[in-house]
C-alpha cells in the first residue's frame, strides 16, 4: 500500500481564473508589444537596406555610407557627455551620501532629481539660448591658447553650437540619472565596514576609498551604462542645440559637427516621403540595436560582478 | 629570583611626532580659507576690471575655486601631514561637484521663469494658434493635447503595467516570468524617438502612410510608459509583508481576494507614486509625438482623426519655425516651457505627498 496521497489542490473559484488569466494575458502583452516593435521595424527597414541615391533622395550612395557617420556622431556624443558627467555624478552621491549633513541630505537628493524632471526640449531651449552662448568665449580661448591640441583644432565656431555643447547638455540630463543611482549604493554600504574602517583611524576620504567605492563599484559602472544608453537615445536636446553638418570629425570646438541618428530622424522625419521614410527607420533600427546591446553590457555587469561585491 | 619590573615613566612631558598628536587645523579654517581665495580673486579681477572691461563674476568664481582648493591642500600638507590633505583635496572636490551641477539648475529656472513670464497671460491659455501669424496666440490646443494624448496613455499602461508587475509578483514562477522580467528591462531602454517611429509604422500600415494621429503618439506614449510603471509597481508589492498574505490564505480568503483586499491596498500609496512619476516622465516627451502626432494649430478634440498638437511639441516647433516677429515665436516656447515645467513639478510633488501621507502605517 504505497499509493501516495494525491496532494490537496487549492479550489479553482472563478475569480482566481479571471485574475490569474488576465495578470498572465497583461504579461504577455509586453511580449507583444516589444515582439511588435522589433517586426514593424524591420519590415519598414528591409527597403532602405538595399535603397541607393535613385531610390531614396536623402542617400549619396547607398545606406551603409548614410548611417556610418550618424553612428559615429551619436556614439562620440554620448562618450564625451558620459566622461563629463560620470566624475561628477560620482562627486554629488558622495556628497549627498557621505558628506552633506544629515538633516539636508534628503532635500539636496530632491534638488538634484528636479533636473531629471525638467523635459529635454526644453534643456534645448536653455542649451541654444543660454549654454551656447556662454561657452562661445571660452571655445574662442581653447582654440587660441590650446589650438596644437588636435581636439581644439579651429576654426571656433561662432554660434558655440558645437558637439561639445551638446555633449554638456547631454551631460546635465544625465547626470541625475547616475547620481540617483550611485547615490542609493553608496547608502547601502555596510555601516560596519565604514565604521571599522574609521576605527582604524582612516581618514573620511580613506574609508570612502576602502569602504564605500569598492562595494558601490558594480553600482557605478551599471549606473554609467544606463546613463550612455539614455544620452544614446536622446533626441531633441542634441536637434536643437547641435548645428550638424554630418562629417566625421573628432574636433570639438568647429562649426563641422557630426549629426547623431535621434536628432537626424526628428530632423528629416517631418518633411520625409517614400523611401526616404524607411531609411530613417532603419536608423532608428541600428539606434535601437546599439542601445539594446549597451544596456545588455549593463545587465552583463552587474551580473557577473554580483556575487564579488562582498558583504552580503 | 625576585627583579621588581619597574614600569616605564609615562612620557607626559615629551610629545611623539604621530597622526594622533599632529597639528590639526582649526574647525573654521577651511571657511577662513574661503573667504581669504574669494578676496584673492575678487582684488585680482577687479584690478583687470580697471584696466579694461566688465567685471568677469564667472572668471572670479572659477579662480577663487582653484585657489581654495590648492590653498586648503597646501595648509593641511603643512600642518596635518600628507593623509589629511588628501581628504581634505577630496571634500573640496566633492563638494565642488554638486555646486557645479547646481549651475543648470539655476540658471535653466531663472531662464524659464523669466522669458516664460512675458506671455504667461490669459490669452496664452484660451487662444489656439489657428489663423495667427506674428503676435497673439496661445497654446490650448497644444494643451488640450497633451492631456488628451498623455490620459489616453495612462489608460492603455496603468491596467497593463499593473496587472503585469502582480504576475511578475504574485503568480510568476519559471521561464515566462523571467522573460518578462527581461523584456520589461529591454523596454526600459527604448529610445524615445524608436517608440515613435514604431507608432507611425503601425498605424501606417491601417491608414495609410502619413497619417499622424492622436492615438498613434498615444500608443507610442505608452511603449515608453508601460515598463516605468512595471518596475515601480513590482517593487511596492514586494516591499508587502508576505505575513500579511499568509494571514489572509489562513483565514480562507481566495487568492485573487487577498491581492484586491490585502495586497492592493497596502502598497497603492506606493504604486500611485510610481505611476504619476511614469506619467510626469512622458508628458515631457518630445520626439516620438513629434513623429507619430506630427503638429497643427488648430483645435483638435478627436484622437482617430488628423494631427494634434502638444505642449513640447509646440515648444519645438515655435522655436524651429519662428516666423515674424522672432520674439513672438520665442516668448510663447519660453510661455510652453514654464507651463510644462510647472505641470512636471505639481506631478512630482503630489507623487511625493502622496507616498509621504499615505504610506500604510505598520505599528499598531
Amino acid at each position: 500500500m504505497t499509493t501516495a496521497a494525491a496532494p490537496i489542490r487549492a479550489k479553482q473559484r472563478p475569480g482566481d481564473r479571471v485574475f490569474s488569466k488576465s495578470a498572465v494575458f497583461a504579461g504577455s502583452m509586453i511580449l507583444v508589444t516589444l515582439a511588435a516593435v522589433a517586426t514593424f521595424l524591420i519590415v519598414q527597414s528591409i527597403p532602405a537596406l538595399f535603397a541607393d541615391s535613385e531610390d531614396a533622395s536623402i542617400l549619396d550612395t547607398n545606406f551603409w555610407a548614410y548611417v556610418g557617420p550618424l553612428v559615429f556622431g551619436t556614439i562620440w556624443a554620448a562618450a564625451l557627455a558620459l566622461l563629463i558627467a560620470l566624475p561628477i555624478s560620482i562627486g554629488i552621491a558622495l556628497f549627498i551620501s557621505h558628506y552633506a549633513p544629515r538633516r539636508l541630505a534628503s532635500a539636496l537628493g530632491y534638488i538634484v532629481d528636479l533636473l531629471a524632471a525638467v523635459p529635454s526640449v526644453v534643456f534645448g531651449l536653455w542649451g541654444i539660448g543660454v549654454l551656447a552662448p556662454a561657452v562661445q568665449p571660452v571655445y574662442s580661448w581653447l582654440v587660441d591658447n590650446l589650438g596644437w591640441f588636435p581636439l581644439f583644432a579651429g576654426p571656433v565656431s561662432g554660434t558655440g553650437r558645437t558637439i561639445l555643447t551638446a555633449a554638456l547638455v547631454l551631460a546635465v540630463m544625465i547626470i541625475p540619472i547616475i547620481t540617483a543611482i550611485s547615490r542609493e549604493v553608496f547608502l547601502q554600504t555596510p555601516v560596519l565596514h565604514e565604521e571599522a574602517a574609521l576605527a582604524l583611524g582612516a581618514t573620511r576620504w580613506e574609508m570612502i576609498r576602502t569602504a564605500v567605492l569598492p562595494f558601490g563599484r558594480p553600482g557605478i559602472i551599471s549606473a554609467a551604462v544606463l546613463g550612455l544608453g539614455r544620452a544614446l537615445g536622446e533626441t531633441m536636446a542634441v536637434a536643437m542645440v547641435l548645428s550638424a553638418t554630418g562629417a566625421v570629425t573628432f574636433q570639438l570646438l568647429t562649426s563641422v559637427n557630426p549629426s547623431t541618428i535621434a536628432a537626424n530622424i526628428a530632423l528629416s522625419f517631418p518633411e520625409a516621403y517614400g523611401i526616404n521614410v524607411n531609411v530613417l527607420i532603419a536608423t532608428g533600427l541600428i539606434l535601437f540595436i546599439v542601445t539594446f546591446a549597451v544596456n545588455a553590457i549593463a545587465r552583463w555587469i552587474v551580473a557577473r560582478r554580483a556575487e564579488f561585491s562582498g558583504a552580503n | 629570583m625576585t627583579t621588581t619590573i619597574t614600569p616605564p615613566e609615562p612620557k607626559t612631558s615629551s610629545p611623539i611626532s604621530n597622526s594622533l598628536t599632529a597639528g590639526k587645523l582649526p574647525n573654521q579654517a577651511p571657511w577662513m580659507v574661503l573667504g581669504a581665495s574669494l578676496l584673492v580673486s575678487a582684488a585680482l579681477f577687479g584690478m583687470l576690471a580697471l584696466t579694461g572691461g566688465e567685471f568677469d563674476w564667472a572668471g572670479m568664481f572659477v579662480v577663487a575655486a582653484l585657489v581654495y582648493v590648492v590653498t586648503i591642500t597646501t595648509v593641511s600638507r603643512v600642518v596635518e601631514g600628507p593623509r589629511k590633505a588628501m581628504d581634505r583635496f577630496v571634500t573640496a572636490l566633492v563638494t565642488g561637484a554638486f555646486i557645479v551641477a547646481m549651475i543648470p539648475l539655476v540658471s535653466l529656472t531663472i531662464t524659464v521663469v523669466t522669458f516664460g513670464l512675458n506671455r504667461f497671460d490669459v490669452e496664452f491659455f484660451t487662444y489656439s494658434m489657428r489663423n495667427i501669424t506674428g503676435e497673439g496666440g496661445g497654446a490650448v490646443h497644444a494643451i488640450v493635447g497633451t492631456l488628451l494624448m498623455t490620459g489616453t496613455a495612462a489608460l492603455i499602461s496603468i491596467p497593463i503595467g499593473l496587472m503585469t508587475s502582480i504576475y511578475l509578483v504574485e503568480y510568476g514562477r519559471g521561464r515566462l516570468a523571467r522573460g518578462i522580467t527581461f523584456l520589461v528591462d529591454v523596454m526600459t531602454g527604448i529610445p524615445s524617438i524608436v517608440a515613435g517611429l514604431f507608432a507611425y509604422a503601425l498605424f501606417a500600415i491601417f491608414w495609410g502612410p502619413g497619417t499622424r494621429t492622436g492615438i498613434a503618439g498615444a500608443v507610442a506614449l505608452a511603449v515608453l510608459m508601460i515598463p516605468v510603471v512595471v518596475r515601480s509597481s513590482e517593487e511596492m508589492l514586494r516591499l508587502v509583508p508576505v505575513e500579511l498574505r499568509e494571514a489572509a490564505y489562513a483565514l480562507g480568503v481566495p487568492k485573487w481576494l487577498t491581492i484586491v483586499k490585502v495586497v492592493l491596498p497596502t502598497s497603492i500609496a506606493g504604486i500611485t507614486t510610481g505611476i504619476m512619476l511614469s506619467i510626469a516622465r512622458v508628458i515631457g516627451e518630445t520626439a516620438p509625438l513629434l513623429i507619430a502626432a506630427g503638429f497643427t494649430n488648430s483645435l483638435n478634440y478627436d484622437m482617430t482623426e488628423g494631427r494634434m498638437s502638444s505642449l513640447p511639441v509646440f515648444v519645438y516647433t515655435q522655436y524651429a519655425n519662428q516666423g515674424n516677429p522672432p520674439e513672438a515665436y520665442l516668448d510663447r516656447a519660453w510661455a510652453a516651457a514654464l507651463t510644462l515645467i510647472l505641470i512636471v513639478m505639481a506631478l512630482n510633488l503630489i507623487a511625493r505627498l502622496v507616498a509621504r501621507f499615505f504610506a500604510p502605517k505598520y505599528g499598531r
